[in-house]
């Protein structure tokens, strides 16, 4: 309340702004708009699931394009390629590739299912999340995914990344 | 002379010609005669001729909404990519918005979260800048072997627009930006809502809320009403159907930042947020799939462009990268726009391989293909900035060499 308070007084006296255009936005509004959730949890909802309840959301939603077993189907797999990012055919997937669980939720929750983003509620979002990890071996069948334990998972592939290191070409001349 | 009479008599004079004068029929009346026939009226809105048919080559793809077109860059002259004509990448098809209610939510990490209309940001201080966009998949395929026909096919996810729109900074001040800001993260209205995290000082130094491209309004699928512009930096970025900005202090990791628009290296490690274009060029006449008439004067015309500042020179290879010859550069020559380079040279009616490397102001050269997968492999599917050549047949064809 106070910072609702607080935002509505700066935006009727425009303290600070230089050309006072634009309007305050309400916590409302900014709560109806904003769907972040970040690496350490923030803005994930409250809700849960496991894989066991996601498999019967994810067979009427997800299988036709990710295939059953998440191996892909019309579209990519999300599932497989462990051991592969260094050979000739790297296989990215939630799996192999990811660095953090929270963007699977982040990620789902905005775009997925393809055709109708944002059909699922927290609870289902959750156990899908829960079956895709899974199906990746990597939480049990029955473990709880919710705002805290989804950003302690640690995925295999974390510290597989690393920082632009650009040039690291272009100074020779052939 | 009634119409009829004067047909008659036309008629007539037709036969009479073509007795006395060898005539051949179907001659033209007097009215055909005349210089200058009538035109098409006044319009309201621009088209182009009939005649002239360049355009985005469109995929056959199972989920159009999807995908990709690539600037026919081969048949755009100049330094400016016709609206009509810039790439496409859509990851969930083309939002219709409308203006009226549309808005932009800034908020996060700021003293005053706010919302604009569009009208809103059309009344603060505007600015117009010519900036390149490129797909940071663009010439992807290369990677693997150096195999698209034509410019377009290897090149044409890069185009050039002069911008207008707000400089981001003045939002961010209205907002007042906290110290504990160091990244944003932009979305879109697009059924994906699309998000891209960004260091702050890229947002204070040069991004623009773009509403304008080319003189009017941004086309749809560039992310009408309001499209985020970051100069120099991979077109993913350059978030579309702007919605909203959250000031934050640690990058989101979005799909996009983790799963896509990450270099994979050779040891299996991956590059994230390289977000800077590095500097490239490619010939585009004479260019894969064009036909020279044949041998004698060619003038040889390219682009070339860098995320990292303006194009210093431009050197092209007529034989197969031999011998380097410096290319005119035409002026004015712009920061993070294309540069459209120029050559005269004679074609001797021999088969040949043709080239062009750009050096940009940080001093970078562009790279040849075998220094790139020295360097990283040949996995990284994005930043793929090697040179391309072209190969001449002696019947004047022009194929990837
Ligand atoms: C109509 C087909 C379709 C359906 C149904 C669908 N998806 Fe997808 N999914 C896609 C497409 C297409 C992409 C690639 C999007 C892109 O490239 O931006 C994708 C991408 C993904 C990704 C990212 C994969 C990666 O490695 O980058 C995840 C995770 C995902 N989907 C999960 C789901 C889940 C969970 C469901 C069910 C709730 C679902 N999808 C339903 C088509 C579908």
């Amino acid at each position: 309340m106070r910072s609702l308070l607080v935002v509505f007084v700066f935006g009727v006296c425009a303290f600070g702004q230089k050309y006072n255009v634009g309007k305050a936005a309400s916590a409302d509004e900014i709560k109806a708009t904003d769907q972040f959730m970040a690496p350490d949890g923030t803005g994930l909802p409250a809700g849960k699931g496991t894989a066991a309840d996601g498999r019967d959301i994810y067979s009427r939603r997800c299988a036709r394009c990710h295939g059953a077993q998440g191996q892909g189907d019309e579209e990519g797999p999300l599932v497989g390629g462990k051991g592969s990012l260094k050979t000739a055919k790297p296989l990215k997937t939630v799996g192999s590739f990811w660095p953090y669980a929270t963007t699977i939720y982040d990620y789902v929750h905005r775009a997925m299912p393809f055709d109708n983003p944002g059909l699922l509620d927290a609870n289902q979002t959750y156990s899908v999340v829960a079956l895709i990890l899974h199906m990746n071996g990597i939480i049990g069948e029955k473990d709880e995914m919710n705002a805290q334990t989804l950003p302690k998972v640690k995925m295999p592939n974390r510290d597989g990344f690393v920082k632009d290191n650009r040039p690291d070409t272009g100074k020779k001349k052939k | 002379m009634p119409k009829n009479e004067r047909r008659r008599f036309l008629q007539l004079s037709g036969i009479v010609a073509l007795a006395g004068c060898s005539q051949q029929p179907g001659a033209k009346t007097d009215e055909e005669k005349l210089p200058s026939a009538l035109g098409k009226p006044i319009r309201a809105y621009g088209e182009r001729s009939q005649f002239e048919t360049a355009k985005r080559a469109v995929p056959d793809l199972k989920r159009p909404q999807i995908g990709s077109t690539r600037t026919p860059l081969a048949e755009t002259e100049g330094i400016i990519t016709p609206s009509s004509l810039h790439f496409e990448r859509h990851h969930a098809g083309v939002p219709d918005l409308d203006p009226a209610k549309h808005t932009l939510l800034l908020h996060g990490l700021v003293e005053r979260p706010l919302v604009f209309t569009v009208a809103d940001l059309k009344r603060l201080p505007s600015a117009s800048h010519i900036y390149f966009v490129e797909c940071a998949g663009n010439s992807g395929g290369e990677w693997k072997a150096p195999g698209g026909p034509n410019v377009a096919a290897s090149f044409g996810l890069a185009s050039c627009s002069e911008w207008t729109g707000v400089p981001l900074k003045i939002l961010l001040e209205e907002a007042g930006l906290r110290p504990a800001g160091k990244w944003l993260v932009a979305e879109g209205a697009d059924a994906c809502k699309m998000s891209r995290s960004l260091p702050i000082e890229k947002a204070l130094e040069d991004c623009l809320v773009a509403y304008a491209q080319n003189g009017e309004a941004i086309r749809p699928e560039q992310g009408y009403p309001l499209r985020l512009v970051v100069p120099g930096y991979e077109g993913n970025v350059n978030v579309k159907w702007l919605r909203q900005i959250k000031i934050v202090d640690q990058p989101n990791q979005t799909k996009d930042e983790t799963s896509k628009y990450t270099d994979l290296l050779a040891d299996g490690t991956a590059r994230q947020f390289t977000f800077v274009m590095d500097a490239k060029s490619v010939i585009t006449y004479p260019s894969g799939g064009q036909k020279l008439a044949g041998p004698g004067f060619q003038e040889i015309r390219g682009l070339a462009w860098s995320g990292r500042g303006v194009i210093e020179k431009v050197e092209v290879s007529t034989d197969g990268g031999k011998t380097w010859t410096k290319a005119a550069l035409q002026e004015p020559r712009l920061p993070k726009a294309f540069t459209r380079f120029r050559l005269p040279w004679k074609w001797d009616g021999t088969e040949t391989e043709i080239t062009a490397r750009a050096v940009d102001s940080a001093g970078y050269t562009q790279p040849s293909r075998e220094e790139l997968t020295e360097a990283r492999g040949a996995n990284s599917q994005y930043h793929y900035n090697g040179v391309k050549m072209w190969k001449i047949g002696a019947d004047g064809s022009v194929k990837n060499a």
